[in-house]
């Protein structure tokens, strides 16, 4: 989509090369382009038409200079306008000065609340090391309280719930008493979904920060929310004036310029996003890098702050030893897989890099069960055999397959190809090789 | 303050209108309660209004066609954006009304907000060709199926369609717990199958959704009821797994009864913007949808991208949510739909 735009610019601006500067003209088509990419990634209108009012002065008179070419230049400018407007660094959460922190949870129906207060629960827990509990005070929705009773004791949060019988602000009340007493660190309501035009659900919500007094009130929106995003937050923000915002379902093909609206409607931080179905599929949000998602850039940077987090810096110079000296073993292999899987499923880090967004990740069919697969045929290796796999011959191609449920071919591929993996490295071991650390370092 | 919107309070098509139904059926909603029902909601109408007013493009239909310039019709533009109908689908209105302005076809303020509300209605109807908007009821038993993006709405829109099948038109209704993912999916099911007071089929948590469905049309058949509705886990349109796993528990349900499921509901949550467009269409392509249920339509979102979806993908609407209440799923009216997005 970032190309896309880049290149729709491109042909707009294709004279602009050789009078060197852009024009009204000029920008003025360029503006029409830019705003309905922004238009289509559902960034409000309004805000799109003062971001363009906004941008359009930047450009105008701008050189066109240095390596860039217009529509490049033009671009820039307009990620770097985005990233000030959604509020350049990414911010943190407020912790209370005496425990408990008390957390609320304030969103629309569906827009994942109760999925994001058990993984919020559980970032909080393996990031700051704090006790986290949760109240269920959702009364309304069918099974809302077992569903949180369930996934907060999978993330291993204590769950504080009275069934559906009383009323959620008694419930906050008595939740938190709970947690004094237990001595929690974090208490983190959950609440029922609410649409901010109803004054008596809205009133209640009011009612449960007096009675909890939170720390912060968080509001969670859904990645693929539409014109309306503006509306909700502000009605939620003059309702409870809530804190920050946790943007849920981004690990879909939604642009998610609701971002881009509520910050910049309301000025509140986009502090979490939420980006898949498991429970630790969350993350601190990075204003930066949702500028450019807005513009269809791809994530580069997220991928690359996972990669850092999984691979341990000392195994990354065992294993480039070893690469050199083209000791590479299947163990290596397999410790490399796990490490690379831990990242999560191959389909979601392809769609952080640039150019595999929406429609041509769709055409990809990345198959997990390929590297299942892989991995199992090495698990029924004995380590003799994972170390020296020219011993992998006959019979022991027979058990291998067996033992892993594939076919004596599947074994042989995966042998051979790894026998021609080694050989290059062997290779580039020899001649020169990159040095992975500095290239980490650099990308950074 | 009434938290119902206003494409609730102008309701014309009635249930009846809605279904196909097997002769001999016997609609039991009292007709008086529904009369009382609609002033209610006309009430509801008027004091909403003074609210939608200071909303988005208020003033459109009183002033807008007043002067035409181009100011006009960007402002035109602007409220068909601002209700989620995408660029593609507003340029398409807003040229073909310049055009017929500029040719006079059209005439004065209140004829061109009426030629725009009946281009906007026809879009919502299929333009040329009109959609079968309509839910064949008649096999037996009719299996219904429904998909969509987690937090849409689909387990209360089952229960409120259960409901409304069981109690106001008399057939009975099965419904199966496919959604055997999300913690306490089956659990809200089940709460609904209570209040409609029908049978529910369900299997353990974490079961193959593909058998649930297929035990749910089986026992469907045995017990020879009407209508069996299937749920099933709300997932996002680009889990590829995800996608294959809906055509399987399709594929299931067709192997149990042929020609089934017969009929395919979609839900799309009305404040979701253009990424409604990317949904519909990946659904589309995993299992054929028949028609798109527009859910939360109480909020002030317009769920312009039903028109959308109408117009580039040929899906019609058939239902919208209007509320939590068991009386809030109503059958999808064109008109008023045209008529409550530009108000």
């Amino acid at each position: 989509m970032f190309d896309a735009l880049s290149e729709k610019l491109q042909a707009t601006l294709s004279d602009v090369r050789q009078r060197g500067t852009l024009t009204e003209d000029d920008v003025n088509a360029a503006m029409r382009e830019i705003r309905l990419a922004l238009l289509e990634a559902d960034v409000n209108f309004k805000v799109v038409k003062s971001f363009t009012a906004s941008v359009k002065e930047r450009c105008l008179g701008a050189d066109v200079v240095g390596a860039l070419n217009p529509g490049q230049q033009v671009v820039k400018i307009v990620d770097e306008e985005l990233t000030a407007l959604m509020g350049g660094s990414s911010a943190g959460l407020a912790f209370a000065p005496r425990p408990p922190t008390v957390i609320l949870m304030a969103g629309l129906q569906g827009s994942g609340k109760t999925t994001a207060t058990a993984k919020l629960a559980r970032f909080l827990k393996e990031n700051n090391d704090s006790s986290v509990a949760v109240a269920a005070c959702d009364v309304y929705r069918p099974a809302a309280v077992d569903q949180l009773v369930k996934v907060g004791g999978q993330v291993g949060a204590t769950v504080y719930e009275k069934g559906t019988d009383e009323n959620p602000v008694d419930i906050a009340r008595w939740a938190l008493d709970q947690a004094k007493q237990d001595g929690k660190d974090v208490l983190i309501v959950d609440t029922a979904g609410r649409l901010h035009v109803d004054e008596s659900l809205m009133e209640e919500l009011k009612e449960i920060r007096k009675a909890v007094k939170p720390t912060s009130i968080l509001l969670v929106v859904d990645a693929m929310t539409g014109q309306d995003a503006v509306n909700v937050a502000e009605q939620f923000g003059e309702a409870v004036n809530f804190d920050g915002v946790i943007m849920s379902k981004l690990d879909g093909d939604a642009r998610g310029g609701a971002a881009l609206s509520v910050k910049a409607v309301t000025g509140k931080p986009i502090l979490f996003a939420s980006t898949g179905e498991k429970l630790d599929q969350f993350e601190r949000f990075h204003p930066d890098r949702m500028a450019q998602r807005i513009l269809g850039m791809g994530d580069v940077l997220s991928l690359i702050e996972k990669a850092e987090s999984q691979v341990e810096e000392d195994e990354a110079r065992e294993l480039e030893k070893k690469l050199r000296k083209g000791e590479f073993t299947f163990e290596d292999f397999l410790s490399q897989l796990k490490m690379m899987r831990k990242m999560g499923p191959l389909s979601s880090l392809l769609g952080m890099i640039p150019g595999f967004q929406g429609s041509q990740l769709k055409n990809m069919k990345v198959d997990d069960r390929e590297l299942d697969r892989v991995q199992a045929i090495i698990l029924s290796m004995t380590p003799e055999e994972r170390r020296r796999p020219e011993l992998i011959k006959g019979s022991r191609r027979l058990r291998i397959a067996k033992g892993s449920g594939t076919s004596v071919q599947q074994v042989n591929q995966l042998v051979k190809q790894f026998g021609q993996m080694q050989k290059v490295m062997k290779q580039l071991g020899r001649g020169k090789m990159p040095d992975l650390q500095a290239l980490m370092r650099q990308a950074r | 303050m009434p938290r119902r919107a206003i494409v609730a309070a102008a309701m014309a098509r009635d249930w009846n209108q809605l279904f196909i139904l097997p002769e001999g059926a016997q609609p039991t909603a009292a007709p008086a309660e529904e009369g009382e029902q609609r002033r209610g909601f006309f009430r509801r109408l008027r004091q909403n209004l003074s609210k939608t007013r200071q909303a988005l493009g208020a003033e459109i239909q009183a002033t807008l066609f007043e002067t035409l310039d181009d100011e006009t019709w960007e402002r035109l533009e602007e409220a068909l954006i601002m209700a989620d109908v995408g660029a593609t689908t507003t340029a398409k209105v807003v040229m073909q009304l310049e055009q017929e302005a500029t040719a006079g076809q059209v005439e004065g303020g209140d004829a061109l907000s009426a030629r725009l509300q009946e281009l906007l209605a026809a879009i919502a109807r299929g333009g040329d060709e009109p959609f079968e908007d309509r839910i064949d009821v008649t096999h037996t038993p009719t299996v219904i199926m429904a998909v969509g993006v987690n937090g849409t709405g689909k387990t209360t829109t089952i229960g409120k369609l259960a409901w409304h099948l069981q109690q106001e038109l008399g057939l009975s209704v099965l419904l199966g717990a496919a959604d055997t993912f999300r913690a306490a999916a089956v659990e809200q099911l089940a709460g609904w199958a209570e209040r409609a007071g029908c049978e529910i089929v369900r299997g353990p948590e974490g079961a193959d959704p593909g058998s649930v469905a297929f035990e749910a049309v089986k026992q469907g058949r045995e017990r020879g009821v009407d209508v069996v509705i299937v749920d099933t886990a709300g997932r996002l349109h680009t889990q590829d797994d995800l996608m294959a796993e809906l055509t399987k528990v399709r594929r299931v349900i067709s192997k149990q009864l042929d020609g089934a499921p017969h009929e395919t509901l979609l839900t799309v949550d009305s404040t979701t913007g253009q990424n409604g467009l990317r949904q519909a269409k990946l659904f589309s392509e995993a299992v054929p949808v028949d028609g798109i249920v527009l859910t939360k339509l109480d909020g002030t979102a317009k769920g312009g991208i039903a028109l959308a979806i109408a117009s580039e993908l040929g899906i019609p609407v058939k239902l919208i949510g209007v509320g939590e209440a068991l009386e809030d799923l109503r059958p999808f009216d064109a008109d008023d739909f045209a008529r409550a997005l530009l108000s």
